[in-house]
């Protein structure tokens, strides 16, 4: 665990660049042709997806294929629009998926502290069931989950929707990694001055766990946005379908499935393209934060 | 509360008696007596830190996890989601059922294929591709990062309609490239024999950043000065996978493996949209048949019994995969 801070000054640089000898500077381009045509697989169908959305009907069934749109269309969108209400489901799922991310960064961030860096009776045993609930497969409570939202008159509430994803365990499990990287030096020391537990929590632990923050948001958020199996049946009434559930619904709605495959390309990279951005635009706070993650 | 703070007392009698816990503070008198009343503190502050998430554990997963317990000895049904506890008590009926009920064990079958297949080629892949990323191409390391991990933050629901388009076998993007070379591109969805391998594929491309991330983590959680050491005494590039990189990533295999596999058990998305479980129950999993049986045929007490089967039989896979893989470290 020490041992970073003892290396000697050359070793510092751990990810950065090392000083390479001939036989290892000769493997770099077959990494690089290899992992070029990796990636060329894996963005194969999300450019597909993207091309597809554009083409008119009769370029997404000429054969032979048509690569790129001759003339980029709109029509497969304005298709959608007509098909679905995608305002108010994108708004379902951005209003459900805030409102789980404020509370898992609230609720598992406290947890996460308290098995971190308090002490307290019962405190393995509390730990064992975040272990526990890591485990448990979502599916086991999909049916009297169900039971317990009708009686309780969720069905159809974003209440219903988030509820049951409030604190997550993982959640839970990475704040818990991160707080421990705090240093109890700079806790006590705060306690020493007088200050109140939450205070401590709150003012002293949370600031410096930021990055860990910002995981936990992208993890969080993404993980509502995508969810499927939950809304779909804690929804009957399309007025409270998310993204998902719509587009699930519409793709295998018999009456409609027979509509255009580049109205369902339209509307995937309605759904993908939001979260592509984000990804893309967050990913330095995300690969820092799971960095620090795997190195505890 | 009383007898909780009454414990905590004795609680931090323990460490301010032993000499141990006194000598690396290298505190005095007076800081172990201010000591002392924190621990009720944090005693009180723990459990209050802690109360949100018992509570909505103890709500929506412990309790569930009873209930369908309950259920699935009795015959639940449609009537029962307003009046619960008339359902009848039958037993292990559904259970016995279960087994001799031909298209559960074909959903079995299928699900133990889908893991099998697409677990070792999920890690296998994703192991390849971090160590690769991990090999000193610093400049491109966070695009090709990027590329890999994509597919993982993207909507299932979308990738499976995605991905039906492009397994279409005429207008997809398969049959496209078949035809380019002059071949006809099989109907893959279409076909019992072809339809889970797709499936698999899909999965292992939409996962296998989630394992890379992990493996790089973890490769890069490897003192460099433990590689140097090995490339000092002549160990090629293969002799320091073996050697080297995937003993001491062990840790992280085993992990990546059992949450891999747990959501391999779980596999429902990809069939709901692009099969249906078709062709012929070719891709019914136990997930899709659980949702079918409970909610929309309304069979709450059966479909609760196959939740518990899939429970059952996921958490002995995942005792095991420790035990084995605990075990080879060794």
């Amino acid at each position: 665990m020490s041992a970073p801070t003892q290396a000697p000054a050359g070793h510092r640089t751990q990810a950065g660049p090392q000083p390479r000898r001939p036989k290892r500077r000769a493997r770099r381009p077959l990494t690089y042709v290899l992992l070029s045509v990796g990636l060329l697989v894996m963005s194969a169908p999300f450019l597909w997806m993207g091309l597809s959305a554009f083409k008119t009907g009769s370029e997404l069934t000429a054969s032979p294929p048509v690569w790129i749109p001759t003339e980029w269309t709109l029509s497969n969108f304005r298709q959608l629009l007509d098909d679905l209400d995608l305002p108010l489901y994108f708004m379902n799922s951005v209003i459900v998926a805030v409102l789980v991310t404020v509370s898992n960064l609230v609720f598992c961030s406290m947890l996460g502290y308290a098995l971190a860096k308090l002490k307290f009776v019962g405190q393995n045993k509390v730990f064992a069931i975040v272990l526990g609930a890591l485990m448990v497969p979502g599916n086991l409570m999909l049916l009297p989950l169900f039971v317990l939202m009708s009686r309780l008159q969720l069905i159809d509430s974003y209440a219903g929707l988030v509820l049951p994803f409030a604190a997550g365990a993982f959640g839970v499990f990475l704040m818990r990694q991160f707080m421990q990287s705090i240093p109890d030096e700079l806790l006590e020391a705060a306690r020493m001055d007088g200050a109140g537990e939450w205070y401590i929590f709150w003012r002293i632990a949370m600031p410096l766990v930021k990055p860990a923050l910002a995981t936990l948001s992208i993890f969080t958020f993404l993980g509502s946005w995508n969810n499927f199996v939950w809304p779909l049946i804690a929804t009957n009434n399309p007025d409270k379908y998310t993204l998902p559930v719509a587009l699930a619904t519409f793709a295998t709605d018999p009456n409609k499935a027979g509509g255009s495959n580049g109205v369902l390309m339209a509307g995937s990279f309605l759904i993908v393209l939001p979260v592509l951005v984000v990804f893309i635009a967050m990913q330095r706070h995300f690969t820092q934060g799971i960095a620090t993650a795997g190195m505890k | 509360m009383s007898t909780t703070t009454g414990r905590a007392a004795e609680a931090a009698e323990v460490p301010a008696g032993s000499p141990a816990a006194g000598a690396p503070a290298g505190a005095g008198g007076d800081r172990r007596s201010r000591r002392r009343p924190r621990l009720g503190v944090q005693n009180a502050a723990g459990w209050l830190f802690s109360t949100p998430f018992l509570a909505l554990f103890t709500v929506f997963m412990a309790f569930p996890i009873v209930a369908t317990l309950l259920m699935s000895f009795t015959d639940f049904g449609l009537r029962n989601v307003t009046n619960p506890l008339d359902a009848e008590f039958i037993g292990l009926e559904n259970y016995t059922k279960l087994f001799g009920d031909e298209r559960f064990l074909k959903s079995l079958f299928n699900t133990a294929y889908f893991v099998v297949v697409g677990v070792p080629l999920t890690i296998g892949i994703g192991l390849v591709v971090a160590v690769l990323l991990n090999n000193g191409i610093d400049r491109a390391r966070t695009f090709f990062r990027v590329g890999f991990y994509a597919p993982v933050v993207t909507s299932i629901v979308a990738i499976a309609v995605v991905w039906r388009f492009v397994l279409d076998p005429s207008d997809g993007l398969i049959a496209g490239l078949a035809s380019e070379v002059g071949l006809t591109s099989p109907d893959f969805l279409g076909s019992e024999l072809l339809a889970m391998p797709s499936m698999i594929v899909m999965a292992v491309w939409r996962n296998l950043g989630t394992v890379m991330v992990l493996f790089i983590a973890g490769l890069q959680a490897i003192p460099t000065e433990t590689r140097e050491a090995a490339r000092l005494d002549g160990a090629g590039p293969w002799q320091e996978f073996r050697r080297i990189t995937v003993p001491l990533l062990r840790p992280t295999i085993l992990y990546a493996t059992v949450i891999t596999t747990i959501g391999y058990l779980n596999v429902f998305e990809e069939p709901f949209v692009m099969t249906q479980g078709g062709p012929s129950d070719a891709t019914l999993t136990v997930s899709l048949n659980m949702y079918r049986e409970g909610f929309n045929f309304f069979h709450m007490g059966y479909a609760s019994a196959m939740a518990y089967v899939l429970f059952v039989v996921i958490m002995a896979i995942t005792v095991l995969q420790l035990r084995l893989l605990k075990d080879n470290t060794e």
